[in-house]
């Protein structure tokens, strides 16, 4: 088969099992389950803003989640000065986006190099922190939202259809909106990957100058990938927020950018399902230490192992230094290097037939 | 008269500050080209080795200036041996490994001294300035600062020490045809920064307290001086701390320390726009 007819076939098997995930799980799992699993298909979402900007277009954010939190906080801020979620959740998505073009203006402008990058971003994000972490007073407010500092705000009122303040979303229904959201996002990327533009930033990411050199913009270009990361990130935050009806200061902290980046690591930068798994993975294994803790647990051991930090740094250290590629990358290499070996031993069973 | 010279002490204690916890990444960063994320959790266990000296006995001074250092220099010396040598010239992949140790070393101290906030008092009473009073541990953080990067002047101007390190940061090759060591000069340049992250951390901890999470306090303002300093270690760390520490404390002194904190980064955001080398990019370039 050639690469093409498996690159159909793996979108056809994407689309298969996520319509079926979408469809069966509300009906086979328990309700907390479902719960569960809506804030996996939300953070999904996230990491596909990553795998985006980073995976394809070769821009090293190490603060996505400032524009992850920047979403949420707006969409809660509005919404309690609104009241209807239809202009929150379009702010939600248009605020990031527009602070990650203003970002991104400064620093593809100012051509400064990918670590700078990271590290401006990063910054960026912990500045961010700081600033909400320290409005717990009540003179800190946005019209009639409470900032609430390091409490967070709580009692985030629920999306509702555009327009329709009555038909607000159940639990079930932020399953199938999360989900939705995860599939179309998937499916647009690998659209928009395909398209002209996605070609570009790809051949961006490979060699900037020769890009440069065929008549491309490298800054406009990375700026609009940018653009786009913080949209889809602000969206995400916008879900992220209504599905535990709460944000708080550590949306924007140290702890969240890292898992963004072990998700895209840990999945395999260049691919769109990698950072999906490694994102679900992730989470699904942190949740298992967490929910795993020891009821009497004082000795260090049991602390070491309920610690989610902890290990989720030796998992970033040694997929660094023994992984680097990432999962879906590394199994691929397997794979088709297995294949080549079949390919070789089949045709040298071959030749000699052939020179009968 | 006495506000202004009170404003002068804190803008100075700022820009001191700054410049302690900063110089520890400009010298790895300077040498090395290696970002290293786990930059405030180095100064988290300097703290950390401060105080767990002080609780045994250990002079507060001794353990602030003597102990801290050592501690988190081996430490230092450890993770680039086992971690840090593998990734050379690989830049991005030294940022994301030392991200994870940051990571890691947060995990690890929260699961042997737990999530609170420990401290020890500030040695040094306090001194008056006409109407006001202010802590004299505050000039001792000055004077703290100004030695060390006399000192630091001092070995990479006139030792040996100082001039393989500087021939080994300008051409790594030509000095080990030379019969130098580059890896030797590495893990020691590391080791070096950071016992001085882990003094400025131990110094820094009766003026803030230490908890497993501290670093996050530090590394986002020691990240944007070095940038904002660019690549030469000494003068870059000195004008961008005078300048970002200088926006910071009139802004906190203005407004609040939120908005102070806000104007830093708007203030370093600008400046890279205008200087992507940072400040010894463009001027002071044959400083160290």
């Amino acid at each position: 088969m050639n690469s093409r007819g498996l690159n159909i076939l793996g979108l056809v098997l994407v689309g298969a099992i996520g319509l079926a995930f979408l469809v069966l799980t509300p009906r086979l799992a328990e309700l907390d389950t479902v719960l569960d699993l809506t804030v996996y298909m939300i953070m999904a979402v996230l990491a596909l803003s990553l795998a985006l900007i980073w995976g394809f277009g070769g821009i090293l954010c190490f603060g996505q989640s400032a524009f992850f939190g920047l979403g949420a906080y707006t969409y809660a801020i509005a919404m309690f000065n609104v009241g209807e979620s239809t202009l929150p959740f379009v702010l939600a998505i248009i605020l990031p986006a527009a602070f990650a073009a203003l970002l991104g203006y400064f620093m593809f402008y100012g051509r400064i190099s990918d670590v700078y990058l990271g590290v401006i971003t990063l910054t960026v994000t912990l500045i961010l922190f700081n600033s909400v972490n320290s409005t717990a007073g009540p003179e800190f407010h946005i019209g009639a939202a409470r900032l609430g500092g390091f409490n967070g705000i709580p009692g985030i009122p629920p999306l509702n259809w555009p327009f329709n303040k009555a038909a607000a979303i159940d639990l079930e229904g932020m399953f199938y909106l999360a989900t939705g959201s995860l599939l179309a996002t998937y499916f647009g990327l690998r659209l928009l990957l395909a398209s002209q533009f996605g070609r570009i930033i790809v051949g961006i990411r490979e060699n900037e100058r020769r890009a440069e050199l065929l008549g491309y913009d490298p800054r406009a270009y990375k700026l609009a990938t940018f653009t786009i990361g913080g949209a889809l990130a602000g969206f995400a935050g916008c879900l992220f927020a209504n599905w535990g009806n709460f944000v708080s200061p550590t949306i924007f902290g140290l702890a969240q950018s890292a898992q963004i980046i072990i998700w895209v690591i840990v999945g395999g930068r260049g691919t769109l399902i990698g950072p999906v798994i490694g994102c679900i993975g992730i989470q699904w294994l942190s949740a298992a230490l967490g929910a795993n803790q020891p009821s009497g647990g004082s000795d260090l051991w049991s602390k070491i192992f309920a610690n989610a930090p902890l290990i989720l740094g030796v998992i970033l250290i040694a997929f660094v230094l023994l992984v680097p590629k990432g999962l879906v990358p590394a199994l691929g290499d397997i794979g088709s290097s297995l294949l080549r070996r079949r390919r070789a031993r089949e045709k040298r069973g071959f030749e000699p037939q052939q020179a009968e | 008269m006495d506000l202004v010279a009170l404003l002068a002490i804190q803008v100075l204690y700022a820009v001191a500050s700054l410049a302690l916890i900063s110089v520890g990444l400009a010298i790895i960063f300077g040498m090395m080209r290696v970002i290293n994320l786990a930059h405030g959790e180095f100064l988290m266990l300097g703290g950390y080795a401060a105080i767990v000296a002080t609780s045994h006995g250990i002079s507060i001074w001794i353990a602030m200036l003597v102990v801290a250092p050592i501690v988190v220099g081996l430490i230092g010396i450890i993770v680039e041996r086992a971690i840090i040598r593998f990734l050379y010239g690989r830049m991005i992949d030294t940022m994301l490994a030392t991200w994870g140790l940051s990571l890691f070393l947060v995990g690890l101290t929260t699961a042997i001294f737990g999530n609170t906030t420990v401290g020890i008092s500030a040695p040094l009473g306090s001194i008056q300035i006409g109407a006001y009073r202010t802590s004299a541990y505050t000039l001792f953080v000055i004077a703290i600062a100004i030695v060390v990067l006399a000192a630091i002047f001092a070995v990479m101007r006139w030792t040996r020490l100082g001039l393989i390190a500087r021939g080994t940061m300008q051409n790594a090759d030509m000095a080990a045809a030379l019969g130098v060591n580059p890896p030797r000069v590495y893990a020691i340049t590391f080791g070096i920064g950071a016992a001085l992250s882990g003094l400025a951390g131990a110094v820094l901890a009766p003026v803030s307290g230490v908890f497993p999470t501290i670093g996050v306090a530090y590394v986002a303002k020691s990240f944007i001086t070095v940038i904002g300093g660019g690549a030469a270690i000494l003068s870059g760390t000195v004008s961008a701390s005078a300048l970002f520490g200088t926006i910071n404390q009139i802004a906190t002194f203005v407004t609040t320390p939120v908005f102070g904190e806000v104007a830093l980064l708007a203030a370093a955001i600008v400046l890279i726009r205008l200087l992507p080398q940072g400040i010894t990019g463009r001027f002071f370039r044959r400083g160290l």
